[in-house]
């Protein structure tokens, strides 16, 4: 029996790790070996397409501009969200829980239908290709995601904390930066982490708010042709690349995922 | 002086807190005595300023507080919950309330740990509340309740939460760690041991009105009305439906005794006895005790004593005794009621005699 169950997860886990193996296995490669035939691997060793990447600024950069407008996203989400979860959390207000449901149905449209308006408007505010363009944009389905996450850890808090921190004699901003933000740094970490996972991953936003200056990654990585034909081995280094950035974010925040996917509800 | 002049709170249709007057004194001892949804934690909120009461004044040393913020106020709370600071160091959590006064170096240290040797946590001032146990972590938040030196202290069940040992610990200390420092002292609970262990003065709570405020003992003895009475009774007062006519207590037809024997004069009509558990028992003390029969439902022995449940008449009535005794449900059993201790109230459940306390 028990050695079913390890023949299980072990077949389990090549399954999902194949294609990333493939990736990596194309990246290594010359164009030509790949379009050449099949290889469990690279024949013909190569670093070269990762060189290319890092040399030349029309890939590198693309990288540049979708961290800077991640990390932007990801700073404004958080900051604007912190104080709207505390809100729904601690206080009752009119009309609440109606609010707190519209925030998540947010989530809910497709970007798609964001793009035509929000081209048009930041075209009119003169953020057209611009990182904070998509920032911006980007906030759309990051906040309330944020405000979902932060209001179930913070509700995880007793109240009475608060209460006693008052009493104590703390001003309202004291007390939420030092006693309140420590409390809930798992959550302000998975937070951020949702908030750059989502931006990181998203495309069609991004793709349509820019056109040359602040192209990000994900823009950069459709251009499969150039002169020189196809440029797969070129194309595998990006993709690897571009998974780095969530695995070092995530692992920062592995002990509490699982509880950010239930928007910190357990 | 603190003193609540009329207070109400009044929460969408409900009443949480009905016209409260009290007069607490300086370096004074009060319980807030009353079951659960009485209005004791919420009444606790309005004297720390949490909530603002709905109607009526608070006035701290001669001046109305309603409206000024919690922090401006001079009070310490403890929660029966054990609240404390998760992030900060037993040693911070104990500071905390004088940095913020901005008392520093010396001064502070010299007073942190004098509370904590008061409070026996010398030896985790280096931890954080989450690794202690739960009575170090309640003791933590006294602690910082202690250090503020605030006038109006307010003790929410602080050892509802704790164990047998370490409450009948605490529950001798806390009034006299707080005493020293005269602030006025607030303690709520729902036991009435505890009121009667605790001494000082008692208010009884139900349903959001102070039924009686007076000294602990006299409240015990002299319950004004029924509901001060039941407040102030575990396991609960034994009631029947009586009535006085010709100078006799008449229950069911029989006779409890004369008026003579309770030394009192009252007026016909009909009252409620009420008797406390242990002034009933299984063998008769004096000439004057009345034989009454019932049926048992259940019985529940902790050792020294034993507690009888029986239906009699249409009532449930306990008995207290002494010792171990074995009865088997649906047994039929003799009980002796001395009528000198019944407790008689009117029909609208004002006091109508008390029984005298040397009996």
């Amino acid at each position: 029996m028990r050695g079913a169950k390890i023949i299980v997860v072990f077949v389990y886990i090549l399954f999902l790790m194949l294609p990333i193996y493939w990736l990596l296995n194309m990246s290594f490669k010359t164009t030509n070996e790949i379009l050449g035939g099949f290889s469990w691997y690279p024949q013909q060793f190569t670093l070269d397409s990762y060189i290319t990447i890092f040399t030349d600024p029309t890939w590198y950069s693309g990288y540049i501009n979708s961290i800077s407008y991640v990390l932007m996203n990801t700073v404004i989400s958080v900051s604007l969200a912190l104080p709207a979860a505390y809100a729904f959390s601690r206080y009752r207000f009119m009309g609440d829980k109606h609010l707190f449901f519209w925030l998540l149905s947010n989530r809910m449209a497709p970007p798609a239908v964001f793009v035509l308006p929000f081209v048009e408007l930041y075209s009119a505010m003169n953020l057209f290709d611009t990182t904070l363009a998509v920032a911006l944009a980007h906030c759309l389905f990051n906040v309330p995601l944020a405000v979902w996450i932060l209001e179930g850890f913070m509700s995880g808090v007793p109240r009475e904390v608060d209460e006693t921190a008052y009493i104590d004699g703390y001003s309202f901003p004291h007390f939420f930066v030092k006693i309140f933000m420590p409390l809930i740094a798992a959550g302000i970490g998975v937070t951020a982490f949702f908030c750059f996972m989502f931006s990181w991953v998203e495309m069609l936003l991004a793709k349509n708010l820019t056109s040359v200056a602040a192209k990000p990654i994900v823009a950069v990585m459709t251009r499969t042709a150039s002169t020189a034909g196809y440029e797969l081995g070129l194309l595998a280094a990006a993709g690897a690349l571009t998974l780095i950035p969530g695995v070092i974010v995530i692992w920062f925040v592995r002990k509490h995922i699982a509880k950010g996917f239930a928007l910190g509800r357990v | 002086m603190f003193e609540l002049l009329d207070v109400s709170k009044r929460v969408a249709r409900d009443n949480h807190i009905s016209n409260v007057t009290l007069a607490l004194e300086p370096g004074s001892l009060n319980v807030l005595l009353g079951p659960t949804l009485a209005g004791k934690t919420t009444l606790m909120r309005l004297m720390a300023g949490l909530d603002k009461p709905t109607s009526g004044d608070i006035i701290f040393n001669g001046k109305s507080v309603v409206g000024v913020s919690v922090r401006d106020r001079n009070v310490a709370m403890v929660y029966q919950q054990f609240i404390n600071y998760p992030g900060l160091t037993v040693y911070e959590n104990i500071a905390s309330p004088m940095r913020l006064a901005k008392v520093k170096g010396a001064a502070l240290d010299k007073k942190v740990r004098e509370a904590a040797r008061l409070l026996k946590l010398e030896p985790y001032l280096d931890r954080t509340p989450l690794n202690l146990s739960g009575g170090q972590q309640q003791r933590t938040a006294i602690a910082r309740a202690l250090v503020k030196g605030a006038e109006l202290v307010l003790l929410d069940e602080p050892l509802a939460n704790l164990d047998y040992k370490l409450r009948e610990e605490l529950r001798v200390e806390l009034p006299r760690l707080f005493a020293e420092t005269g602030a006025i002292l607030v303690y709520a609970t729902t036991e009435p041991q505890e009121a009667l262990l605790l001494g000082g003065k008692t208010a009884t709570l139900f349903e959001g009105r102070v039924t009686q405020f007076g000294d602990t003992i006299s409240v015990y003895n002299q319950p004004r009305d029924l509901a001060t009475a039941q407040s102030f009774s575990d396991p609960p007062f034994n009631l029947a439906s009586i009535s006085v006519a010709a100078n006799e207590l008449v229950f069911n037809d029989a006779s409890l005794g004369t008026l003579n024997d309770l030394n009192t004069d009252l007026a016909e009509g009909p009252y409620t006895a009420a008797v406390r558990p242990h002034h009933l028992s299984l063998v008769p003390t004096n000439r004057h005790t009345v034989r009454l029969s019932g049926v048992v439902r259940t019985s529940e022995i902790t050792g020294s004593e034993t507690f009888i449940h029986l239906n009699f008449a249409d009532n449930r009535w306990v008995i207290l005794t002494h010792g171990v005794h074995q009865v088997r449900p649906d047994d039929k059993i003799d009980i002796y009621l001395n009528p000198r201790s019944l407790f008689l109230f009117d029909s609208r459940g004002a006091l109508a005699h008390a029984p005298s306390v040397k009996s």
